[in-house]
This record gives structure tokens, C-alpha cells and sequence, in this order.
């Protein structure tokens, strides 16, 4: 039981620092990309903004989810 | 980093530990966590419409993620989600008309304070009286293992009142597999709905705390049902919520996309601790949530500063 908590909680830590690194990159490439358009698309197209912002939020949910739990799934996979 | 929409400057990986912090109790409550999000935005120093609008945004995402996650543990009903976002969407858009009818009036800081304070207590008072009862029969009771879906039909203290709820005969009435309740009134179900939009509408963010506990007792769904399908049907309600404050100008997408990455693993954590708790030692943890609530309102009535 303690040996199987170890694994999951190494699996974890592993995770989580890939995690990090993948959304560093993340927050200076794509948000350093979008910021000028998307300030722009607010000030100027506000209907526009408002369905790209929802489109932008759970496009991030369901691609975040997916890549977070095959991550997950690949460390778990290895450990064994 | 700078974020040019609310023109503010906000070091990323605080957003992210604040959606990591908020990701949990979704997960584990079912509550979208506007009663941190909102304050940590404010000290920040975002202004006070664009950390509600935020707030909403980045509740989409983290509820999709945890909603998910409930899903393919079989905490979600569908069926039940959908009718409820109906109801949460009138009753937030009456909610906010009364707010613009006090703000007419001149009273609406005072009244909205006190309805918190007392709404916010009364739950956190009821669910520790109910939890704890349950908890205690449950101790006399002789310990039996149930597994499979059974394992999440949980009792409660106020079983009784919500079975005579579930009496109630007013056409139409319609079953509820998923949640494992054979006839309903769709209005009781509504009318749930609908306060909790009230409320939402009224004391702003997504009042989880008022949802959750009413679909456990007033409409007897078992807690990790409650707990994902009040997620599932956040997802509908503050996604009309943050295209409203969007086409408003309330809403610095940029913020949500950071703060929702920390949410992402947090939502994860806290669905898969649902697993280890049944549903009473759910309700009693959830009782300090309420409280904070509290303070922070009285903490604003006090000093006058709106965190």
C-alpha cells in the first residue's frame, strides 16, 4: 500500500514538473502571440471577443484535460 | 507579465497556485470558488468588474475539466444538469434585477451583506448538524462494505423531509435513473435551480455553496452526484455568464488562460479525492467553505474595504 502511494505521488512530482515546463513555454509563446490581438479584438469587436474568449477557455480545458491525463497515464505506464 | 485588457500587472505563477488552490475544491465540492478567486484577483489590484468577469471565465474552463473527470467516474446527470441550468439562468437574471432595484434604492451594500452573512451561517450550521447526526448513526450501525453504484447512495439526517419533498405530485413528473430517483416534480427541481441562480444573480459568483447542499437534501441526489452535475451544469451557466460580462467588458481572457492552467491539475486532484471520502464526511468538510464566505463579507461590512 505504502510502496503503490510512493509510486503514485513520484508519478505525481514527475508529472507536475513536466507540467510546468510545458506551461512556461505555454505562457510565452502562444499568450505573448494572442495578447495583441486579443486586446484588440476587446476594445474593438466585442461580440467577436466574446466567443472567441469562451472558445479560447474550454478549448484550453479540453486539450489541458487531455494532455494532463496521457501524461499521467504514460508515467503511471512506466512505473510499472 | 502584463496583461493589457484589465491593464494590469500580475505575476503568472501566482494565477496559477490561486486556479491550483481553486481547481481542488471544485473537484472535490462542486463549487466554482468565486469566494477566492474574486478577493485574490482584487489584491492584485485587478478592478472589481473585470475579476467577476474573469472569474467566471476561468470557471468555465476548470469546471469542463473537473465535469470530465466526474463523468467518467459516473458522477453526472446529464438530464438533471440541463433542466437545472435552465432554472440557474432565470433565477441569476432576476437576482441581478433585484440588485438593480436596491441599488435604486440606495440600501444594496447593507442588504446584500446581511443576506450573505445569514444564508452563508445558516448552511454552514445546518450541514454540520446534518453531517454529523448521519455520521454518528452511521458509527452505531453495523460497518457493511456496498460496492458498485450502491456505494454512492449515501444517507442523511434529513432523509425524511426529502422524501416527503419527492411526494410532492405536481404534473409533470419525471424519473431520474442516473441519480436513482424514480419520480420528481420538474418544477421542484426548477424551483432548486432557480434559488440557486437567485442567489448566484444576487450575491454574485456562482453560488455552489447554496446548490450543492440543496440538491443533497431538497432533492435527495446522493453527494458525488451533486457534486458532478453541479459542476456539469457550471459549465452552462457561467459560460452565459462570462459571453454576458465579455460583451460587457468585463472579462480579461488572458488571466482566465493562466489561472485555469493551475486549475487543470488541482480539478484532477480534487475528483479523485471524492473517491476516498463518503458522502456525509463530503457535506461535513464542505461546512468551512460557507464560513469563509462569511468572513470575507464581514470583513467587508468592517472596514468597508470590498476585497
Amino acid at each position: 500500500m505504502k510502496k503503490g502511494t510512493a509510486k503514485s505521488l513520484r508519478a505525481f512530482a514527475i508529472e507536475l514538473a513536466v507540467y510546468s515546463v510545458l506551461v512556461i513555454c505555454y505562457f510565452f509563446l502562444v499568450l505573448h502571440l494572442l495578447g495583441d490581438w486579443l486586446y484588440r479584438l476587446e476594445s474593438q469587436h466585442r461580440y467577436m471577443y466574446a466567443v472567441v474568449a469562451i472558445l479560447l477557455i474550454a478549448g484550453q480545458a479540453v486539450v489541458l484535460d487531455t494532455v494532463t491525463t496521457l501524461l499521467f497515464r504514460f508515467l503511471r505506464g512506466r512505473g510499472k | 507579465m502584463f496583461f493589457p485588457i484589465s491593464n494590469a500587472h500580475i505575476n503568472p505563477i501566482y494565477l496559477a497556485v490561486v486556479g491550483f488552490i481553486i481547481g481542488i475544491l471544485g473537484g472535490f465540492f462542486g463549487v466554482g470558488g468565486s469566494f477566492i478567486a474574486g478577493p485574490a484577483l482584487r489584491l492584485m489590484g485587478v478592478d472589481w468588474n473585470y475579476a467577476v468577469g474573469t472569474d467566471l471565465a476561468h470557471i468555465v474552463g476548470k469546471s469542463i475539466v473537473a465535469a470530465r473527470q466526474h463523468r467518467t467516474l459516473g458522477n453526472v446527470d446529464l438530464k438533471l444538469g440541463l433542466l437545472m441550468a435552465i432554472g440557474t439562468i432565470g433565477g441569476a437574471e432576476v437576482g441581478a434585477q433585484l440588485i438593480q432595484a436596491l441599488k435604486r434604492a440606495g440600501n444594496v451594500n447593507t442588504v446584500v451583506s446581511w443576506v450573505a452573512i445569514v444564508v452563508y451561517f445558516g448552511i454552514a450550521v445546518f450541514m454540520l448538524w446534518e453531517s454529523g447526526t448521519t455520521l454518528q448513526s452511521d458509527r452505531r450501525r453495523s460497518p457493511q462494505k456496498i460496492k458498485g453504484a450502491e456505494s454512492k447512495k449515501d444517507r442523511s439526517a434529513f432523509g425524511p423531509v426529502t422524501q416527503m419533498i419527492q411526494r410532492i405530485k405536481i404534473w409533470p413528473m419525471i424519473a431520474l435513473p442516473t441519480s436513482g430517483i424514480r419520480e420528481i416534480s420538474l418544477w421542484t427541481i426548477l424551483l432548486v435551480a432557480f434559488v440557486g441562480g437567485l442567489f448566484s444573480g444576487f450575491l454574485g459568483g456562482g453560488a455552489g455553496y447554496i446548490r450543492m447542499p440543496s440538491m443533497v437534501y431538497v432533492l435527495g441526489i446522493p453527494t458525488h452526484l451533486a457534486v458532478g452535475t453541479d459542476l456539469f451544469e457550471i459549465v452552462i451557466s457561467a459560460s452565459y455568464g462570462t459571453i454576458t460580462h465579455a460583451i460587457k467588458g468585463n472579462v480579461d481572457i488572458l488571466i482566465a488562460l493562466v489561472m485555469h492552467t493551475g486549475a487543470v491539475v488541482g480539478a484532477q486532484i480534487g475528483v479523485v479525492a471524492t473517491q476516498y471520502f463518503a458522502g456525509p464526511k463530503i457535506r461535513l468538510s464542505f461546512v468551512p467553505l460557507p464560513l469563509i464566505g462569511a468572513a470575507i463579507v464581514v470583513y467587508t461590512l468592517m472596514t468597508g474595504h470590498k476585497l
